[in-house]
């Protein structure tokens, strides 16, 4: 494997970058929109250098909102994604990994049906089941509420079938040391098996983070009121159907604040975020 | 799939399982069931009574012209953004594969958009692209293309299609990689030594070594395509013009909500889990025999 080998990886280099410009085009002309002038935007004039507008856009777009359409600062929104968002991660690994423990720790009647029973829900996503569900909500008066937005998003099992594959893997000596030690199991639980898992709760986070930040249909049915709306709700409520009156800047710097904290998540926790993709799919 | 050693203990476990359980029976059991009882109902325009159809609702949306162009034009779809998607990620898989000085930062650089969210996608897409504002839409029109993707259907889809890929190659990539990385390099250096160029090396050898990725990768792009484009379609087009990027899931949205015909979009939702629950089994099956490999 010598025959021109500088070439070769001078043509990977070229093709690498090209790809990523692909990649990041779209969002250089989203950052670019957000510091510009609205009329010069709305008059197909834009440059695609970055503008002068960056301050008074972000100020207006995080603490104002919009003059026209929802009105909502976007500070608000980011708040309602992230509670939402942790909400979701959180609430998942907390249930997930107690079940998880019980089915692989316990011997009792029942248990494999549960297991089935939790097990079917990885093949259903929320919105095949969209109405129904958003009747159920409704009927138990939490449309508009942060249960609301989160708990139906819970409802699904790939946490569960994550732990219990890792707790199989776990040596039964580590649990006949504890017994010896006088350990009952809540206290093996706590002591032992929690901290080793570490690593797969922190992967399987910053995977549920993004999934619950980045929701988008669930949220849109539920929330009425423009204060529980999240952030990728409010961007599709300022695309006005008249484009005339469309805030361009405001639009695109919200898109921008949208991606910082997931892409940020996907950035820094690069490891973690491989491993816990590749850990959900399987 | 149990331990050997185990607690004996009659209610924790229970304890223990029951939040999970609660929460998948009354948001995930108690709405499936409501959406297969209420695809046999059908209810009169206000509302006031509901008569047991049996298959009515089924047979009436098998009998619509409209319905088949959408379970086609979804399909179309899917296929069309996982080939696009796949063979521009395969590239740059194979790409990032070298031994390249900087590797790791190309890696980087190529798995954000994973991160962006499908309504965000469809507002970049929309705004690069828009007839009259966008700055890519300028050197379409210095390139003598009529582009309105508001008002042409075949340029919406085209539109649709491009910024659903766009958001998957950072996936595929990742998951080629793995892929790539997984075949061992002693069977590369062998063909390299029976004189097989790279080229005839990538098809004879990569290629096919990669084939379980790549089938993976297809059922999980299908799927995406279903139900992850629904937020980009939604802010893009919502669907239009006419009905030109209209998906199934898109489908069930519309006619629930704004046509108010429950009946039928709990019937669709049904055909949509059946679709689902076929893919996901191909899938199931699919990865066992990769474990047995």
């Amino acid at each position: 494997m010598v025959e021109q080998e500088g070439f070769r990886r001078y043509v990977a280099h070229i093709i690498l970058w090209i790809g990523i410009a692909i990649v990041a085009f779209p969002v250089y002309v989203a950052f670019v929109a957000s510091t510009q002038d609205n009329a010069l935007i709305a008059n197909g004039q834009m440059s695609l250098l970055p503008g002068g507008h960056f301050f008074e856009v972000y100020y207006q777009t995080i603490f104002v909102g919009t003059s026209g359409t929802t009105r909502e600062p976007v500070g608000n929104m980011m708040l309602n994604s992230l509670v939402m968002a942790l909400m979701v991660a959180v609430g998942k690994i907390a249930i997930s990994i107690i079940s998880a423990y019980a089915i692989v720790y316990f011997r009792f009647p029942l248990r494999m049906p549960i297991f089935w029973l939790i097990f079917i829900t990885l093949m259903l996503p929320v919105e095949v089941r969209i109405y129904p569900t958003y009747k159920i909500v409704a009927d138990l008066h939490m449309l508009d509420s942060y249960a609301g937005l989160s708990l139906p998003l819970i409802a699904s099992a790939t946490a569960t079938l994550l732990f219990r594959q890792f707790f199989m893997t776990v040596p039964d000596e580590l649990l006949e040391a504890s017994r010896i030690d006088g350990a009952g199991p809540l206290r093996f639980f706590w002591d032992t098996l929690l901290p080793l898992s570490r690593t797969n709760m922190a992967a399987l986070f910053v995977i549920l983070f993004i999934l619950g930040w980045n929701q988008y249909l669930w949220p849109l049915l539920i929330t009425t009121r423009d204060d529980m709306q999240t952030i990728q709700i409010g961007i599709r409520k300022m695309m006005t159907t008249n484009d005339a009156l469309t805030e361009w800047p405001i639009v695109m710097a919200t898109a921008v604040l949208a991606m910082l904290p997931p892409v940020f998540v996907v950035v820094a926790m690069q490891k973690l975020f491989v491993r816990g993709l590749v850990e959900t799919e399987k | 799939m149990q331990k050997q050693p185990i607690f004996r203990s009659k209610l924790l476990p229970y304890a223990l399982v029951a939040p999970q359980l609660a929460i998948v029976l009354i948001f995930f059991y108690w709405p499936a069931l409501q959406a297969v009882i209420q695809s046999f109902l059908l209810q009169d325009a206000f509302g006031l009574s509901t008569s047991f159809v049996w298959f009515e609702n089924y047979v009436e949306l098998f009998s619509e012209p409209a319905y088949f162009e959408t379970i086609v034009r979804t399909f179309f779809f899917s296929f069309a953004i996982a080939a696009s998607s796949l063979s521009v990620a395969l590239l740059l898989a194979v790409m990032a594969d070298k031994p390249l000085r900087g590797g790791a930062i190309y890696r980087t650089l190529l798995i954000w958009p994973y991160a962006v969210a499908p309504p965000v996608v469809g507002v970049l897409w929309v705004f690069m692209l828009h007839p009259s504002l966008g700055v890519l839409s300028r050197y379409l029109r210095a390139a003598g293309i009529e582009w309105n993707p508001l008002l042409d259907g075949d340029q919406a889809a085209t539109l649709v299609i491009l910024a659903a890929a766009w958001k998957q190659i950072s996936y595929n990539f990742l998951f080629f990689l793995a892929g790539l990385a997984a075949i061992p390099k002693s069977v590369l250096e062998a063909a390299a030594i029976d004189g097989a160029r790279p080229m005839r090396r990538f098809w004879t050898v990569t290629f096919p070594l990669l084939s379980p990725t790549i089938f993976f990768l297809l059922v999980v792009n299908i799927v995406y395509a279903f139900f992850d484009t629904f937020g980009i379609i939604d802010t893009m087009t919502r669907g239009g013009p006419g009905k030109s990027t209209e998906t199934l899931v898109y489908k069930v949205y519309n006619d629930g909500l704004i046509g108010g015909n429950l009946g039928s979009s709990a019937a669709q939702s049904v055909i949509l889990m059946i679709m689902v629950i076929v893919l996901t089994g191909i899938q199931f099956r699919f990865v066992e025999r990769k474990v047995t490999y």
